[in-house]
């Protein structure tokens, strides 16, 4: 483009090829981050409300065992997962409710009710922990996981909310 | 400071001088027609690189391939502009090469001393079409199924052979999970990097020879 005010055809050509080609190039390229990030930023759901069961049905000073199965989706691939946990009525008071997760806190495995022992014993590390979830023995880093959230609903079904984690 | 650092690799490098060979070589006077060797090393790149993408989430088996496409399709954010690019770059890249063949030929441009360019060219064709077959199974639905049932049948029919080829193809008498299989190795590694060696050595020799000048009235 020497001393000319004027574009040379050859520089005017090597602008409008690089400016539309890297318009192409950014137009398809930027896509792909998004193709490469999707699933990663995607929301797995996986939580929603439970129906446990009748409230009239459930004793009163004992634990009431449940359990449920959700379904989650990864790409094309449908995994389900079965979860439990126990509900203790401490009075006649609907709300004075107390849902643990049957997930020992120590390795995952399933903890049960003994009657005996009045706690819940993990068979896998004989952890045990107490009518409210307490850790009374054993290995166990915190106590039973709580589902804080739950209802009663018009036909005095009791329903627990889920959440992942 | 760039234009130090440039210089700097520039001297060890040589970049002008391959820039010269490579990019500013001296041509006769061409057209259009000149342009499709170009365009078919573009398509194979853009199909190469569409490709990396798909393999992302794609899944060569019976049980996953249709599912992991349709996912691909409907779910992943631009997997419809990935594969669509993909899908219609391979229709596209087996016309470019095949028009870019008929272009040396109509030009007698594969005569001495470029014989071994078009030797090369062909199987770089060749090639091309072996790139169709094997990934027209890959989405594994009924048109990919039957159209390689199609296909290898039709190898099957070559004397004595025959039927070895179609077995091979296959991995077995029957179209299965091996089949799917080998037909993505191929796609993916085999064929791509055999592709890639031959465009190498195609590129080498059309910087070395130049290109041909048209046949004019004389000649």
């Amino acid at each position: 483009m020497t001393d000319s005010k004027h574009l040379s055809r050859r520089d005017f050509l090597k602008f409008t090829t690089g400016a539309i080609g890297g318009a192409i190039t950014i137009s398809v390229a930027l896509p792909t981050i998004g193709y490469l990030l999707d699933p990663a930023l995607r929301k797995q759901g996986g939580e929603g409300w439970i129906t446990i069961g009748k409230l009239d049905e459930i004793p009163i000073g004992t634990p009431y065992p449940f359990s449920f199965t959700r379904t989650k989706v990864n790409g094309w691939e449908r995994t389900s997962s079965t979860y439990g946990g126990f509900v203790l009525r401490r009075s006649e008071d609907p709300n004075d409710l107390f849902i643990l997760s049957s997930r020992c806190t120590h390795l995952s495995c399933r903890v049960n009710w003994n009657e005996e022992a009045q706690a819940y014993i993990c068979p896998c590390h004989d952890a045990k922990f107490s009518k409210e979830g307490e850790v009374l023995d054993g290995p166990p880093p915190r106590p039973l996981d709580r589902y804080d959230e739950f209802e009663i609903d018009e036909e005095g079904n009791l329903r627990i909310f889920f959440r992942e984690g | 400071m760039w234009q130090k650092i440039y210089q700097w690799l520039d001297e060890r490098l040589g970049l002008q001088d391959l820039y010269k060979s490579f990019l500013d070589r001296p041509e006769p006077k061409g057209n259009w027609w000149n342009t499709l060797g170009s365009a078919s090393l573009f398509l194979f790149l853009l199909q190469g690189a569409t490709g990396i993408f798909l393999t992302i989430y794609y899944t060569p088996s019976p049980d996953h391939a249709y599912d992991s496409i349709t996912y691909i399709m409907n779910d992943v954010a631009f997997g419809w502009l990935i594969r669509g690019i993909h899908h219609w770059g391979a229709t596209l890249m087996v016309l470019v090469v095949f028009i870019h063949m008929l272009r040396v030929f109509v030009t007698a441009s594969y005569k001495y001393p470029r014989e071994l360019t078009w030797i090369i060219g062909v199987g770089l064709l060749l090639l091309t079409l072996g790139m169709g077959f094997t990934g027209y199974l890959l989405p594994w639905n009924q048109r990919s199924y039957w159209a390689t049932m199609v296909g290898t049948q039709i190898a099957g029919t070559a004397p004595l052979i025959g039927e070895f080829i179609k077995r091979t193809l296959r991995a077995g008498s029957d179209l299965s999970a091996l089949t799917l299989q080998r037909f993505f190795s191929g796609h993916i590694w085999w064929l791509p990097l055999l592709l890639m060696l031959l465009i190498g050595v195609h590129i080498y020799l059309v910087v070395r020879h130049g290109e041909s000048q048209f046949p004019g009235k004389d000649d």
